[in-house]
């Protein structure tokens, strides 16, 4: 018999025990997330009860009762009792939403199959296909050539697109703006937005910038006044005033009124976001700058402006979410952009019905959300990207 | 090929800022190869486009006879959408050649707006939509209730001058928007519609219950509806008056789209002269002399036109009531062709 | 030193197309020109063309009787009153709405915000979904669904929901009894003001006090106290009277006290759910800008937490989020003219739209518009700056 020691001395490091079952795992993460108090608990019950509340009626609307499109459906099945969205009414006028008064390519109207249905709007069709080529590796960081996008992008672009709708030219048949509509107006008003807003803007951000009292005083005036008014009534200014405005017996296309509507309201917010970003830049730069000996429009434009627009492209793009958002209301004024398209589309009496103009609404709303959307996930991506390294 | 870009460029531009000469209208029109032709931003029944994206509806055939007349073609005309506020400033500006857009033909626009009214291709007067569980019978029980209006049309003065002439009280709910107005009416939020009766009509057919809701028999205004076109141009004036007294004697003499070229052998003189077979009618007015025979072949005659997009068999099921020929105790009645 | 001087002085004088001033004078005058030039252009147009169309101007249509009836007014209005009143009418309608939005637009912003910090994860994730589903639609499409949803759920007229026979609501808008105080009533409302005098000379004194010997007074629920018992005893002394005018239902709606349409909710609604999203984000970033070394050491201080909120954290998040919450106050104001579209009596939509179709005279009326907007953000910039400057850090 060994001796007896009272004293005890651990030889071996007891085994790792597994978390309390309280505290890992669902529960654990319940527990710390919605029930660590009894306020923090109340409020978890209340948000289920309204999820509960909302989720089933509105997924009965959606999907549990809705009409689809398919083979034999008609308006009678959007008409019955208890019918939730009639998405058959949504398929059957897709083309106007997307399309509007668009004519159809003659040849691949009377063709079947999906390569067909895509030739009968080819004209608009190659304006969005080259337009996501184009956008895509502009938008992402890293591809180069990034100057030679952003021309093709901002220059060439839009006037592939003016040419490629209008036609008249390269044997196209002409087509008057007043027959293009749907989502393609909402989309080029957004584009047509952007390219004249963008470089106004910062046109009139060094103006307010500017040591010259009577460039600074007008250019103050102009983003203030913009700025300060509804679009809605810079577009009843642009649709009812703007004509009276040019010499006698001119008339200017209705589009193009709406356009300038917007694209000038947008100017004096893209002013005020780049200014954002001049102000951001340390004096230095420019005391660098004029110290090269550059002058004013070198040095903005090879030291000064790249600093700046890269830190604010978020607020670009911010500013760009807000344009096209407003494209909404051009309905207002009568071009037949995508709200106005489904807005008549629902006083179609082929499909009418109870549910048809909320059908209408949401799937308008849907189609907003995931431009906006992408756009806004897109602006925190490169808010992240550029904030890197640059904290002090 | 510089200069030539340059100048592609410049003329594609100046095509969005066209400058109309305004003297000849129907020479303008010729240079163009179509008619701008200003239609409403959307009324079943008048101007809606349809399954296939295409404007269609009596306002719109009417600018189709006239531009079958000219051109021997109905599609030679491009549709500007007007709403109510723009539509005689797009007139005066020459950003239309017509105005074929539910405009009501009164005095003041006749006489100092610069237009000339064609002919009343549609009769329509004011009235009121209720619920039949209301029980009521005549707009004269109808103070305190809450009415549906468009605004900027004359049906919202129309209102005003009739409640306030019988002494009710008047309670207007007023929208830009033509479906608004009918969805709120819809949705219980007034317990009358007033509008024109055969925007009534249309809009009751889109109702789930529509036969929960009856349109009241009394009118309280004349809105004779008819094509505009500008003062001081009278032989566009001519062309588009008797493009419209073209359809109507076409109905009046039995010819129809699917009859018009048997027609062309008839031995009534009246049919004859219609369609050009005895007499030149078109060349005085710049036309070709078979410009009528045209008209009836592409687009058909008065009541072929109303039946198909108004009338007792599509949605708006409308009967032809003051709008049926004078020879079956309606309004529509055309001076003779000779 | 001498020389130094000497070689400036003689430094070539810049030729004078080089000098900076000249230049720039150049330049502002170009700029000036080229906007007279275009101003002129565009007067001259404008008045040919109105001559062309055989139209008037001026602004004597204010004094005619406009003839249109508005269903919703702050003052009396009839078919026979004049422009300017109808003009009055959509201004104060204007208003009503802004600033009864802005007020709870703030409110449930603030909430929103500071539940996408909380802890609680289904109410951070239902903050989010909400954020980012109502900011990226638009608002003129969430007004028309908002309004469709409300006139499709709430009952019609006959089956009207009511509360103590008093709140009546149905799709035609909310009705509340309209008090009708009677002449003595007004010294109860004398003595509400000066029970809220009391009230802020009490916070005053307790702050005071706390400074000087630490101990805290219950500035809260002596307030309350002061603010209802002091007028409800001149209520039961004075005798006062006041009534209520009840909604009732007449022939084909409720009568008598206080109507707000379901137009004017509908817009509210819209615009205060639209805006709130925007203004929860802000007061996110605000509260996150906040060093968390600040939340340490007012801890360290031992400050108790809601005075730790309230002294340390708001007021340093307060300056992040004031500028862009002024900013989403006069888009709330700008947006409120979106109101036309469903049948709101605003200014755009009895001025700029019924008004200019009556008279057309566009140019006019336009430009009024304009203006009264205009007047409009500079009052509530002018007012945000004011208060900004009040919060503003003061350096030392």
């Amino acid at each position: 018999m060994a001796k007896k020691y009272l004293a005890y001395i651990r030889k071996e490091i007891v085994p790792e025990q597994p978390a309390p079952i309280a505290s890992k795992g669902i529960v654990g993460w319940a527990r710390q997330n919605l029930f660590s108090s009894i306020s923090n608990t109340i409020m978890t019950l209340a948000g289920m009860a309204f999820l509960l509340w909302i989720l089933p009626p509105l997924y009965n609307f959606i999907f549990g009762n809705a009409v689809w499109p398919g083979e034999g459906v008609t308006v009678e099945d959007c008409r019955a009792k208890g019918a939730g969205a009639c998405w058959a009414y949504i398929d059957s006028r897709m083309t106007f939403f997307i399309y509007g008064f668009f004519p159809k390519d003659a040849y691949w109207v009377t063709q079947e199959g999906f390569i067909a249905s895509i030739m009968t709007y080819w004209r608009v069709n190659a304006v969005f296909a080259v337009g996501t080529l184009l956008l895509v590796p502009l938008m992402w960081p890293g591809l180069p050539h990034k100057v030679l996008n952003a021309i093709l992008f901002f220059v060439v672009y839009p006037v592939f697109v003016f040419f490629m709708l209008t036609g008249g030219v390269f044997g196209l048949e002409e087509v008057p703006t007043i027959k293009w509509g749907g989502l393609t107006v909402t989309l080029i008003i957004g584009l047509v937005g952007i390219v004249v807003s963008l470089p106004l803007g910062i046109v009139l951000a060094l103006g307010r910038q500017s040591k010259m009292p009577i460039v600074k005083g007008m250019s103050i005036m102009f983003i203030e006044v913009w700025r300060a008014v509804p679009l809605i009534t810079v577009l009843f200014m642009a649709s009812v005033m703007l004509p009276l405005f040019m010499p006698v017996g001119m008339t200017i296309d209705k589009l193009l009124r709406a356009l300038v509507g917007v694209s000038l309201f947008s100017a004096a917010y893209m002013a005020e976001v780049v200014r954002g970003g001049l102000q951001a830049l340390p004096k230095g730069q420019f005391e660098a700058a004029a110290s090269l000996g550059l002058n004013y429009w070198k040095s903005m434009s090879f030291i000064i402006l790249p600093q700046a627009l890269k830190h604010v492209i978020p607020g670009i793009v911010n500013s760009f979410i807000a344009l096209f958002k407003d494209t909404s209301l051009v309905a207002i004024v009568g071009i037949f952009d995508l709200l106005r398209a489904v807005q008549i589309s629902n006083l179609n009496l082929d499909w009418g019905s109870k549910n048809q103009a909320i059908t209408g609404y949401i799937f308008a709303a849907v189609v907003f959300w995931a431009f906006c959307f992408s756009m806004s996930r897109y602006s925190i991506m490169m808010e992240k990207r550029l904030d890197t390294g640059h904290r002090n | 090929m510089k200069n030539k870009i340059v100048t592609i460029a410049l003329s594609a531009a100046m095509g969005l800022m066209a400058s109309t000469a305004m003297a000849g209208t129907l020479e303008d029109v010729v240079a163009k190869g179509y008619i701008q032709c200003g239609v409403t931003t959307g009324i079943p029944g008048f101007a809606l486009p349809d399954a296939d994206n295409n404007w269609a509806g009596l306002d719109v055939d009417y600018c189709k006879a006239l531009a079958s007349a000219i051109f021997n073609d109905p599609d030679a005309v491009r549709y500007t959408p007007l709403n109510s506020a723009e539509r005689f400033a797009a007139m005066s500006s020459g950003e239309v050649d017509l105005l074929s857009r539910v405009t009501t033909w009164t005095m003041s626009r006749d006489t100092q707006l610069g237009m000339n009214f064609t002919g009343t291709m549609f009769y329509d007067g004011q009235g009121f939509m209720v619920r039949k569980s209301s029980g009521i019978t005549s707009p004269k029980e109808l103070s305190g209730a809450a009415v549906c209006i468009q605004t900027g049309t004359t049906t919202e003065l129309n209102a005003a001058d009739y409640f306030s002439a019988n002494n009710l009280e008047y309670n207007p709910i007023v929208f830009v928007d033509r479906d608004e107005v009918v969805k709120a009416y819809e949705d219980g939020r007034c317990d009358v519609y007033t509008t024109d009766v055969s925007g009534l009509a249309a809009n009751r057919s889109k109702f789930a219950d529509s036969s929960e809701h009856i349109i009241l028999n009394e009118v309280i205004s004349k809105e004779p509806l008819a094509p505009v076109v500008r003062q001081g141009d009278d032989t566009w004036f001519n062309i588009a008056r008797w493009t419209y007294f073209a359809l109507v004697n076409a109905e009046e003499l039995g010819i129809t789209s699917a009859n018009v070229d048997e027609m062309l052998g008839s031995d009534n003189p009246s049919v004859k002269r219609l369609l050009g077979v005895e007499g030149d009618f078109g060349a005085p007015m710049g036309l070709t002399k078979d410009w009528a025979y045209q008209i009836v072949k592409h687009v058909g005659n008065y009541g072929e036109i109303f039946e198909r997009h108004v009338g007792v068999n599509t949605p708006l099921a409308l009967e032809r009531g003051v709008n049926a020929l004078w020879t079956n105790g309606g309004l529509q009645y055309a001076p003779p062709i000779r | 030193m001498a020389d130094l001087k000497r070689s400036q002085k003689s430094a070539p004088k810049p030729s004078f197309i080089n000098d900076p001033k000249v230049r720039g004078l150049f330049y502002q005058f170009v700029v000036m020109a080229v906007v007279i030039a275009f101003v002129y252009v565009v007067a001259k147009n404008t008045a040919a063309n109105l001559a062309a169309q055989n139209k008037s101007t001026g602004f004597d249509f204010f004094f005619q009787a406009s003839g249109f009836d508005i269903f919703f007014t702050l003052i009396p209005y009839d078919r026979a009153s004049y422009y300017w009143e109808a003009f009055v009418v959509g201004m104060l309608n204007t208003l009503l709405v802004s600033v009864i939005g802005i007020f709870l637009a703030a409110i449930l912003g603030f909430i929103l915000g500071i539940a996408r910090l909380s802890n609680n994860w289904i109410i951070a994730k239902l903050a989010m979904v909400y954020v980012e589903i109502l900011r990226n639609v638009p608002l003129l499409l969430q007004l028309f669904l908002w309004y469709t949803v409300l006139l499709k759920t709430l009952p019609g007229v006959k089956n009207s929901l009511e509360w103590f026979g008093a709140f009546v609501l149905n799709n035609r808008g909310l009705y509340i009894p309209k008090p009708m105080p009677d002449a003595t009533f007004n010294w109860v409302i004398i003595t509400f003001l000066i029970a809220v005098a009391g009230a802020f000379a009490l916070k005053y004194w307790a702050k005071k006090r706390l400074e000087q010997t630490g101990n805290r007074f219950p500035v809260f629920w002596s307030s309350i106290g002061l603010l209802v018992g002091l007028p409800a005893i001149v209520w039961l002394v004075s005798g006062a009277n006041l009534a209520f005018e009840m909604p009732t239902l007449q022939g084909f709606n409720y009568k008598g006290g206080l109507s707000l349409p379901s137009e004017f909710m509908a817009l509210l609604l819209g615009l205060v759910l639209y805006t709130a999203a925007f203004i929860a984000e802000i007061v996110r970033s605000g509260i996150a800008a906040v060093d968390k070394g600040q939340t340490e050491a007012a801890q360290s201080l031992g400050l108790k937490d809601g005075d730790r909120l309230r002294l340390v954290i708001i007021p340093q998040a307060m300056r992040v989020i004031i500028p862009p919450l002024t900013s989403q106050f006069l888009n709330l104001t700008k947006n409120s003219s979106l109101a036309a579209a469903i049948g709101y009596p605003d200014l755009v939509s009895v001025f700029m739209l019924t008004t200019l179709n009556q008279t057309g005279r566009a140019v006019e009326i336009v430009f009024i518009t304009m203006m009264v907007y205009l007047i409009l953000s500079l009052v509530t910039s002018a007012f945000m700056n004011w208060y900004n400057a009040r919060v503003a850090m003061v350096e030392r």
